[in-house]
């Protein structure tokens, strides 16, 4: 039953005003992606760069507080900016995204993504002052775990070109 | 040999015809790409936002850059085996496609930006490298290198856009 409503959205948005557009002039669906893809870039190297430093490989001479401090900032509206170009991109061609597992993968991998982040943020203030060794492997832990995400979700990105309905 | 016949015998390698006969292997070469890619041009920008004085002015550019740049060269090395493996796969049509050739310009002056910089912005650093605002030759050596690397991922995008593989 979900995938005929899928289909019937990505029918009815393939039909909007918008999507013609979209679909017409040929260079914006790849100047979208082109700064999809630079959002991506900075994202995913600032959560990376704080990773690395949680697990103690890069920046040690700085308290991970104050490198995540430095680096998850541009965390949200970089989000944000995904979010509007990726949104602008399943209008242009709804059925290459809705119609698409690897879509609802990266998705998947998104959240858990955000919520590893979040999270990270949320501990970091007290893990690495407390003494317990205990909480501090929870932390590196959750900091490789979000590599490998964001990891996944750049990877699922490219894979949704191959994958893809039309 | 000629440049013709090298990169004949580029394409007409075992490996050349495993990455383009196989179904998996392009995408998964594909992804490592862009992967590494991402971690380049984040991380670059990174320090970059540093040497025109728009981020962490309290923390010297030099210890920015050392907590960054190994990133960055393990991400390059990375970036350059993968790309050359997807070129290989199908090196004429890429050699015929203005895209790919001004994406390989633009990194060649990249480096040439980082050269540069090295030779002439970095060389009395330690008088700089607490200030606030570094001095206008590395102002212009960060701007650069973020125009650069921005136009070299716009580039590698439309490549995609722009040729016809298999």
């Amino acid at each position: 039953m979900i995938e005929g409503v899928l289909l019937g959205l990505s029918k009815w948005l393939g039909a909007t005003w918008l999507s013609g557009q979209l679909q017409t002039i040929s260079w914006i669906i790849p100047t979208l992606q082109t700064i999809h893809i630079l959002c991506v870039a900075i994202l995913f190297s600032s959560v990376i760069l704080v990773d690395l430093r949680l697990l103690g490989v890069l920046q040690r001479d700085a308290a991970p507080g104050e490198v995540a401090k430095r680096f998850l900032p541009v965390v949200w509206p970089a989000l944000l900016v995904l979010l509007a170009t990726g949104s602008f991109l399943i209008v242009g061609e709804p059925r290459r995204t809705l119609l698409n597992p690897t879509f609802y993968l990266k998705m998947a991998l998104l959240l858990t993504a955000i919520a590893l982040t979040v999270g990270l943020r949320r501990s970091l203030a007290s893990a690495f002052r407390s003494e317990g060794s205990g909480r501090r492997f929870a932390v590196r832990l959750a900091a490789a775990l979000s590599m490998l995400a964001w990891c996944g979700i750049v990877i699922a990105g490219r894979w949704i070109a191959y994958t893809g309905d039309s | 040999m000629s440049f013709q016949e090298l990169i004949a015998l580029f394409e007409g390698s075992g490996i050349a015809d495993r990455i383009r006969e196989n179904d998996v292997l392009f995408p998964l070469i594909e992804s490592i790409h862009v992967l590494s890619v991402a971690l380049v041009v984040g991380s670059i920008v990174a320090v970059d936002l540093r040497l025109l004085g728009l981020a962490w002015a309290t923390r010297p550019a030099s210890r920015v850059a050392r907590g960054i740049l190994p990133l960055t060269w393990c991400a390059f090395v990375f970036a350059v085996v993968s790309g050359a493996l997807l070129f290989v796969s199908n090196a004429t049509k890429y050699l015929a496609n203005g895209y790919f050739v001004a994406k390989m310009i633009l990194i060649a002056l990249a480096g040439a930006n980082m050269v540069a910089f090295h030779w002439i912005g970095a060389r009395d650093q330690p008088r700089w490298d607490r200030a606030d605002l570094p001095p206008m030759k590395a102002r212009v050596a960060g701007g650069l290198s973020i125009l650069l690397w921005f136009a070299v991922v716009t580039c590698g995008r439309w490549i995609g856009f722009t040729m016809k593989i298999g």
